[in-house]
């Protein structure tokens, strides 16, 4: 009993191949825009690699560029495939070839939407490593003259320029490290001294922050030394002060940028995995269709097609059969071997009696 | 004395017009590349509006997008023609238009040349224009509770930080304006009222500039107050110091952000114009080579065809001349030219 078998007239067949090779090449294209989503994303990790500690990033972005790749490869030859079944001689030539294309590409639509699930799981790795990187971007800020970190004031300033942050999780991480170089402190003055003496390890702790922390929407020019201190500014209330700082932490809005992305990105790699599997089907459909009509001799003849002969168990129990024997083909099996354990049916003589062997001369 | 007299052959005639069509189709999108440039311009000019002080320098979006689509329909109608020119039954239908048809895409094709012109010629216009608009936007920059002014501060800021700039023409332009507003001087201090005290109009300047000036590819941390005072801060020199703030002013920075927009935008307006001048010419052609076999039995003859049938200084009068009449028709006759008409 066949799963969801279907009539086709000579006429809904070829309509059939007709739509799926337009549709397999707007699979072409689906297949490039996966690409081109793999390798934006790949470009976004890099530019705040500096950012980012070291975790399995890239593996999704490589994962969808493969995937795209692959997906304009298959469909390519899938249009090709329907484009020649209109005429049934022509699918005699795609006849063997059609079985194995639909099997890879049912598994290749099966890694597609891992593909898929693989960005919304991207979460939690990116999550930990945000927070060890952007805490130690931090702690190296200061950092200008050692080779390696140079850069990573600017990338940090920048960073909160842009996407109008302050520190990790808030402002005040920046009181807790050493943000000012060595360098640019005068040792002979007593308040730096005082200060580096109050630290257990030595650091120049203070409550200001970088420029970068500025909020361009306050209405009054920024506070960024002395936050915590109100006396040290003409009408000022920090409790109460909301728009002298940006207040969210970059860690949350680097977090919420990237997830954003990823969720798009997964969204659109979703539906492109739901158009593949129709595509899928409706070449199914046409093989088993075009087989049928070369079963029963007629090209002009109506024919069913389906997407399995018999019902999913059966065909199941089939074909875990077939795996099974593929294993066995190196044992020698008694059933099978016609040699063996037969009685023979040579004729010794006159007698029928076996030789004897010959006593030895002693 | 005719200009541009060419012999063309049957076949050279079909070749033109079918050259001349695909190449009408290339120039109407050259038509509408021109007009969507004009767009931008005029979207990137008003994005900075605030601080510009006048709306001088958008002739030149303006006259690029009527252009634009002027040039669409020009090339609209010329592969029209040309697909009409090599039959000889429909062809005659475009007699009366064309005369004016050639008069307007002339107009609008010097108009095209003139507005590359303009956007190199306006480059004056522009620079006095940002000098004043952010002189002011430099002014208001303390006036947050202002209504009309509240953003100046907000706008200055962003400008300042996206184009790595400061000041109007460098960061000493804030050392002359009270940039901090009295709502936050605390007028009991004696070195807030010394300093009052010792300004003419009683500003509180200071050498100091907002953060926005700050540098972020500096290695050490900003300074932004006491500037010119090397002995409050350690291991600081102020005149060899390159880094600390942006050294360029935000005059120039603009300036040059918008001429390196308008050049390009230039050169692609320009080439835009020579297809357009070729496509005209080859209309041109090919209309006077058809008018040539016109009313004849074979078709197929050599024919000539030429640029203009006078002089260019004629053929302008020609065109001109109409104009003028109906220009002239609406003011009253001089008495003489009437007393003589009643003599005669």
């Amino acid at each position: 009993m066949a799963v969801l078998p279907i009539k086709f007239t000579k006429t809904k067949r070829d309509r059939l191949a007709q739509v799926l090779w337009v549709l397999n090449w707007i699979s072409v294209v689906t297949g490039i825009i996966l690409f081109i989503l793999g390798i934006f994303l790949k470009v976004e990790i890099n530019k705040r690699q500096d950012l980012m500690a070291e975790r399995q990033l890239q593996s999704v972005p490589n994962m969808l560029i493969a995937v795209g790749l692959i997906a304009c490869m298959i469909n390519f030859l899938g249009g090709k495939i329907c484009y020649d079944c209109v005429d049934t001689n022509k699918f005699l030539r795609w006849k063997l070839v059609m079985l194995p294309y639909i099997i890879c590409t049912f598994f290749f639509t099966l890694s597609v939407l891992v593909g898929a699930l693989m960005c919304y799981s991207m979460h939690g790795q990116l999550e930990e490593a945000l927070t060890v990187g952007l805490r130690d971007a931090m702690r190296y800020y200061k950092d200008t003259d050692t080779p390696g970190r140079c850069f990573l004031k600017r990338t940090v300033d920048l960073l909160q320029i842009q996407f109008q942050c302050c520190g990790n999780k808030g402002y005040r991480d920046w009181f807790q490290i050493q943000w000012v170089s060595n360098r640019y402190l005068d040792m002979s003055q007593r308040e730096v001294v005082d200060r580096l003496r109050s630290n257990v390890e030595g650091k120049y702790l203070m409550d200001g922050v970088p420029f970068s922390c500025c909020n361009v929407n306050s209405p009054r020019p920024c506070i960024q030394y002395q936050i915590t201190n109100n006396s040290a500014h003409f009408n000022y209330d920090y409790q109460t002060e909301e728009l002298n700082l940006w207040m969210r932490g970059c860690h949350q809005a680097l977090l919420d940028y990237y997830t954003n992305i990823m969720h798009s990105i997964g969204l659109t790699v979703l539906i492109i995995w739901l158009f593949e599997l129709s595509v899928l089907t409706g070449v199914r459909y046409l093989q088993t269709s075009l087989e049928n009509v070369l079963r029963q001799g007629d090209p002009e003849c109506e024919s069913d097609g389906w997407l399995l002969e018999n019902s999913f168990v059966e065909t199941a129990r089939s074909n875990f059969n077939i795996i099974k024997h593929l294993g066995k083909f190196n044992q020698i099996s008694s059933n099978g071997d016609p040699n063996i354990d037969k009685p023979s049916t040579a004729h010794y003589g006159p007698d029928n009696v076996p030789l004897k062997p010959l006593p030895t001369a002693s | 004395m005719v200009v541009g007299k060419m012999k063309l052959t049957f076949q050279k005639r079909v070749k033109l017009a079918q050259y001349l069509w695909m190449l009408s189709w290339f120039a109407t999108l050259g038509g509408a590349v021109t007009f969507t440039l004009g767009c931008f311009l005029k979207t990137e000019l008003r994005r900075r509006g605030e601080v510009m002080d006048n709306t001088d320098i958008h002739c030149v979006p303006n006259t690029l997008m009527i252009v634009g689509l002027a040039s669409m329909g020009i090339n609209y109608f010329a592969s029209r023609i040309c697909q009409d020119a090599l039959d000889p039954g429909r062809f005659p239908r475009w007699k009366t238009f064309l005369k004016p048809f050639f008069g307007c895409s002339v107009f609008f094709t010097t108009l095209m040349l003139i507005s590359v012109i303009l956007s190199y010629a306006m480059k004056g216009s522009l620079e006095t224009s940002l000098k004043i608009g952010l002189k002011n936007g430099i002014r208001f920059y303390k006036d947050t509770d202002t209504p009309g002014r509240c953003f100046q501060k907000q706008t200055i800021d962003r400008l300042q930080m996206e184009f790595q700039c400061c000041g109007n023409s460098n960061y000493r332009d804030w050392f002359e304006v009270q940039w901090i507003s009295n709502r936050y001087l605390d007028f009991s201090s004696k070195e807030v009222k010394d300093r009052i005290k010792s300004n003419v109009d009683g500003r509180y300047l200071i050498d100091g500039v907002p953060f926005s000036c700050c540098n972020p590819s500096s290695p050490r941390p900003c300074i932004q107050y006491r500037i010119t005072n090397n002995t409050a801060h350690y291991n600081y020199e102020h005149q060899t110091e390159e880094l600390n703030l942006f050294i360029r002013g935000c005059r120039e920075a603009l300036v040059y952000y918008y001429m390196g927009l308008m050049n390009t935008i230039g050169a692609v307006v320009l080439s835009v114009f020579l297809l357009q001048c070729s496509v005209l010419a080859s209309v041109r052609l090919l209309q006077t080579s058809m008018e040539a076999v016109a009313g004849q039995e074979n078709v197929e003859v050599d024919s000539e065809g030429y640029l203009l049938e006078k002089g260019v200084k004629e053929t302008f009068m020609e065109y001109v001349d109409p104009v003028l009449k109906l220009l002239w028709m609406n003011q009253v006759t001089p008495p003489e030219a009437k007393a003589e008409a009643g003599a005669s």
